[in-house]
Formats: C-alpha cells, structure tokens, sequence
C-alpha cells in the first residue's frame, strides 16, 4: 500500500462538518470531467490509489481510467462495498429480502443465479456474500483492485450483531475470486481486531477513522493506540483532518507519530490542497511516492 | 432499524442481550444459525420464557401499543421507537401505567442525542436569543420518489407516514424546546408521489410564550443524499440554526453570553461537540440514546435528554391536532367576506361560524 490514497466523499456530497460545503463540492463534481480533473492531479502527484465507494458514478471513472491505458499505466482502485444507501433505500422500500433480491445478480449467468436462489433457500449467507461482492465488482473489470474493502456500516453491523464469521467469508472469497486482499472500514477499531484475529483473518489491512480530535474513534484513542500495538495488522488512517476541524500539518503529523499507521486516505478538492498534503506528508514520511518523471501531466486526455 | 438496534445492544459491555423476536422467521433463522442469538416468533413466549429486565421495541407504530403494554405489565423498563402510538390517549396511558410501576421509558427520538440539537436546548435554556419569537423546524430527505410503496410505511393506519416517519423528528425537537403545542393551524399534507398516505407536511404551530412555528416536511426530496433535519430559532437577543452537522449562532448583545460564546457569529461544529461512543454502527446519536437508555434502567434515574413516554404523548399529541386541523382544511377563497364587509379578526372558529350565518341567511333570502 502506498502512504497517501485518495478517498472519494468529496464527490458524492459527504462532509462530516457542513451541510453547505458538502452540497457545494456535489455541485462542483456533478460532472465527470471535475471529478477527473481532480483525480488526475493526485494521479500526476503520485497519489495512485483512488479507495472508492462503489457509487454507480465510479463506473464512469473506471471506464476513463481502463481505456485509456498510457494515461494511467499505474491507476489502482481499492473499491469499498457496499454503496450503503442504495441497500438502505431498497430495504426501507422492499424489505431484507426484496431488497436481496433485487441486489443479487439474476441476468445472464445462470450458475449466479442458481447460486442466488440455493443461498436463499438454505440460509446459506456465504453464498450470499459472494454473490453480493461480485455485483459489485462488476464495474471493476479490468483495472487493478487489489484491495477489496467492506464498508463500515456493514463491518459494525456485522461486529455488534457477533456475524464474526462473515468477516472470513469476504475474505476468502476476494483472494479466491479476485487475487484481492480484504480490508475492513470501521468505526470501531479496537473491538473489529481481536475478532478478526479469532475468525484468522491474518494481518489484516483495516482502516479506521485516526485524528487528534478523537473524532469517531469510539473507545477513544487510547483504545486504538493499544489495539494496534498488540494486534498485527496494517492500518489505514482516514478522517486525519476531522472533516477539516484540525490544521493539516498538526494533523498529519499527530498520525505519523501514531503506532501501525501504514497508509492516510484523505480527499481533496483542488490540485492546489492536494499538492500541499503531498507536501507534508513527504516531510513526515521518506517514502511517500513522488511525482514520476514519465508522469504525462496532459489534463487534456480526458476531455 | 431493527438489526441495528440488537447490533449496538449486543456491543454493550452492560447489556446480556437473551433474546429477539421478529416476524420474519427467515431473518431470525440467519440470525440464529451465525450468531447464536435466541430468537422467538411469538413475543408472549418470548416474555413467558425468558428472565428479561427491559424490551426495545422496534415495530411499525400501529402495534406499539399492545406490546408495549404487555412489556410493562411485565414489570419491564421499555425502550420503544417512534412515534409511540398512534393516538395520545395510549401514549398518555402507557406512560401512566409505567409511571405507576415505576419503570423507565423512553421513545426513540434519536436527534435529542445528536449533539448540535443538543447544543440548541442548551442554548435556549441560557436564554442566549432572549425572547424567542419564532422557529422554523425542517426535515427533508429521499424516501418515496417514484408512484408505489408496498411496504408498512406507505400505510398511515400503520404508522407509517410521512407525519410518523419523518415530521415525528422535526416536532419532538420542538416540543423538547418549548413544551407542548398550544394551537396549530394551515396544517397541509400534500401528495407527491403516494396515493394512500401524504408525502409533505406543513403547517404553523403555537407554543406558550408567544412562540410561533412553521414546520416544512418533505420525505421525497431527492436533492437530499439522506434524511436531513434542520432547526431555525429567531429570537430578541440573535438567531440559532443547527442542523445535524453544525450550530451556528448569531448573539446580539456581549451580555449574558453563554460560556465559549461572542457576540456575533458563532459556529460550533459536531465533530467538536460530540462525545465519543463506545461502540458506533450508524450515528453516534443512535449508540448514545440506548447508552443512555441502559444506564437509565440501571440507575432508575431518567433526568437528561431521553424522551420519556409522557413527553412523546405531547409530540403524539401535536400530530394529532396537526392531523384534525388539515382534515378541515383550509379557507376557500369563496368563503371570503364580501368586499364591503367588515375583516373578520375572530379565528377560524369564528370565521365559519361567520361563513355558516351567512350561508344560512342567504338560503333564507332564497
């Protein structure tokens, strides 16, 4: 994993602080152009993971990114599932199981849907799950995942509920299905680690919210600083700046200092913020990738 | 909403969670078969069987009511989600019955928990505005958006309305700020999209102290990414706003400023004013309002920001009121006083008891 990933809720409307700036960056990115823009400065800074959502509009930057193969010779996209609100929106209108029903793929191969319906039937959730994952891969085809997350909302259910076994189900099935590895988003760090060590989910990639405001760090920092100095595991920090609440290079450094901290996913939007994060994350870091001298900084490619 | 509930319980370092009980018999075999969870079917032999201390109960609104009774009856604290019932008269006598019991009740209003709300009791308790005048409380988000709804939620009878779904959050919020509602008038449910229940309420509401309101409801705004509440105080002394994201202040005057506050504009953030949770699934508002609950059951002590069931009966009430008074309806134009006659000043009661005498002297004329 590289030290910087870019994240994605700067585009989709998601801002923890203000409604207002979080409806000026939807209008801002409502075009797919302003959405490329921004990532091709990060692309062209060396920040070549976009970590995602699997919001129908990313299909739109996977199509730029796979037919355009010279631009973006090392794009890598770390999807993260599922888009929780179209699962909450279809369970509000369908039910559990209608809205099951309309998520798992029933069109074309007839194995996925034989496998739909017997997982159904048998109460069979692995099944389930692998069927769940590959509709969301789809958009996927053709570009580098190699990291495959599932979202916290899903994660923290799981936890709370004691579904301990379906964080080993994704799991398997992303290493099997995609060469992939799983990662987990949570909320809840300290109490996801030590069951993700009982189901054997070995040195597992996870990424948490890590800020000097404490900022959704539930159990509270300490907490966090304990569990990842006694569990194994490569985390990844988002939410470094609390939505913007905390100075960038206070924050970033605050995350540097912090144990088992491999990676920062952070969002942006303008070329401007993200070459002054680029900036200070080099100062912290030795080896944050740097901008490559091969690097075609055309903006025009994708026009 | 259910899952989410048994999620964040389960999480609990002070709750043994023993059982569920749901009418999906599939889910709960899922349930069963990964998690270990005793589940049932049938809630009388769920509190037949089980040695339970306290039940949430998150069911469609309509039947609120007989479990939630059956639950106290038992001698257990409940925790039940919004609204409580259908009609104040049951909210009032649920609440009697637990008061006489001497149990713990709560309704699951969750933005009493979300700190920038929070924040606005606060501030309106300090008197920090002076006197308030008015207040203007929104919640608007994407939930019917085409023309078909098939599920509880499309059925007023039910519980499930734009009024119980979504105006129930809005009006609980008002009614923590400035008590019961006194009168309500303009009271509009309009259809959007749905053919059997209303997808917009609006309507004006009055509260002691000469404060008024306006309510603006609309659950199938599609603008919204998800459910958006908002609340806008105007008083003597400057103006609040919050939303679930921010507080932003306006204070006139340098005196009696609240502690941290200047006159001028102030903005105080969530992510400085919430505090953490110990376990976080969808919101901290909904780990903090059953934390809250919990400690309640354990302490018997329910002072703070918990909805108690005879204050959900004041928010059951207003819809109530808000209910009758669009099922009036409003002023037709025709009905309108002659140019020549004197503005009628008396209230509606007396504008058609005025439409009424006019109506019946011309029918005397004719």
């Amino acid at each position: 994993m590289d030290r910087l990933l870019f994240g994605d809720n700067q585009f989709f409307g998601v801002n923890h602080m203000s409604e207002e700036k979080a409806r000026a960056q939807a209008v801002r990115f409502q075009t797919t152009d302003a959405v490329m823009e921004v990532l091709d400065s990060a692309y062209d800074q060396g920040i070549q993971t976009f970590m995602c959502t699997t919001h129908e509009r990313v299909a739109e930057v996977v199509e730029i990114v796979r037919t355009n193969p010279q631009r973006y010779p090392s794009f890598v996209f770390y999807p993260c599932m599922p888009y929780a609100h179209k699962y909450a929106n279809a369970v509000t209108e369908h039910g559990m199981l209608g809205a099951l029903r309309r998520f798992v793929p029933d069109e074309g191969l007839i194995s996925a849907s034989l496998r739909g319906a017997g997982s159904l039937a048998k109460k069979d959730v692995e099944g389930l799950v692998t069927l769940l994952v590959d509709a969301e891969m789809k958009m996927f085809a053709g570009v580098s995942t190699p990291v495959i997350f599932l979202q916290n909302v899903v994660v923290d259910l799981l936890l709370g509920l004691g579904f301990e076994d379906a964080f080993a189900m994704f799991d398997r099935h992303v290493r099997r299905r995609y060469g992939a590895e799983a990662g987990f988003i949570t909320m809840n760090l300290p109490m996801l680690l030590p069951v993700l060590e009982r189901v054997g989910v070995r040195n597992p990639i996870v990424c948490s919210s890590i800020n000097h405001a404490g900022f959704r760090m539930s159990g509270g920092a300490e907490a966090y600083r304990a569990a990842l100095q006694e569990h194994e595991c490569r985390a990844i920090a988002m939410s470094v700046f609390a939505s913007g609440a905390l100075e960038p290079r206070e924050a970033l450094a605050w995350v540097a200092e912090f144990p088992g901290v491999e990676s920062v996913v952070f969002g942006a939007s303008s070329g401007r913020n993200i070459e002054s994060t680029h900036r200070i994350a080099s100062e912290l870091w030795p080896d944050v990738r740097q901008p490559s001298a091969e690097a075609a900084p055309t903006s025009d490619l994708v026009s | 909403m259910g899952l989410s509930h048994v999620s964040i319980l389960r999480a609990h370092p002070d709750v043994d969670l023993r059982a569920i009980c749901d009418s999906s018999g599939y889910v709960l075999d899922v349930l069963h078969k990964y998690t270990g969870i005793g589940v049932y079917t049938d809630v009388e032999a769920m509190l037949g069987a089980e040695q339970l201390d306290a039940v949430v109960i998150a069911t469609p609104t309509g039947s609120h009511y007989e479990l939630v009774m059956s639950a106290l009856n038992r001698g257990l604290h409940v925790f039940c989600e919004k609204p409580l019932t259908l009609t104040s008269a049951q909210s009032l006598e649920l609440a009697a019955v637990a008061e006489r019991r001497g149990l713990v009740t709560q309704v699951g209003y969750h933005n009493r928990f979300v700190a920038t709300f929070a924040e606005v009791k606060r501030l309106l308790d300090h008197g920090a505005v002076g006197r308030v005048t008015h207040v203007l409380a929104e919640a608007y988000g994407p939930v019917v958006l085409e023309e078909r709804g098939t599920t509880w939620r499309s059925r007023r009878s039910e519980g499930g309305s734009c009024v119980y779904d979504y105006a129930a959050h809005p009006l609980d919020l008002l009614t923590w700020y400035f008590g019961p509602a006194r009168a309500v008038s303009g009271t509009v449910l309009g259809e959007v999209f749905s053919v059997d229940t209303e997808d917009e309420v609006h309507g004006t509401i009055l509260f002691d102290g000469s404060v008024s309101g306006q309510l603006s409801v609309n659950w199938s705004d599609e603008s919204y990414r998800k459910m958006t509440t908002r609340v806008t105080v105007w008083g003597t002394g400057g103006r609040i706003f919050a939303d679930r994201q921010e507080c932003q202040v306006y204070l006139r005057s340098e005196a009696g400023l609240p502690e941290g506050y200047q006159a001028g504009w102030n903005v105080r953030y969530t992510t400085d004013l919430t505090p953490p949770v110990w376990f976080y699934v969808r919101g901290e508002e909904y780990s903090a309002q059953l934390d809250y609950f919990v400690r309640a059951v354990v302490s018997g002590s329910t002072e703070g920001a918990g909805t108690t069931f005879s204050q959900a009966a004041e928010t059951d009430q207003l819809i109530e009121m808000m209910l009758e008074d669009a099922a009036l309806g409003p002023r037709a134009a025709e009905q309108r006083p002659a140019p020549s006659e004197p503005r009628a000043t008396r209230g509606r009661l007396g504008r058609i008891r005025s439409v009424r005498a006019r109506a019946r002297s011309r029918a005397r004329g004719a």
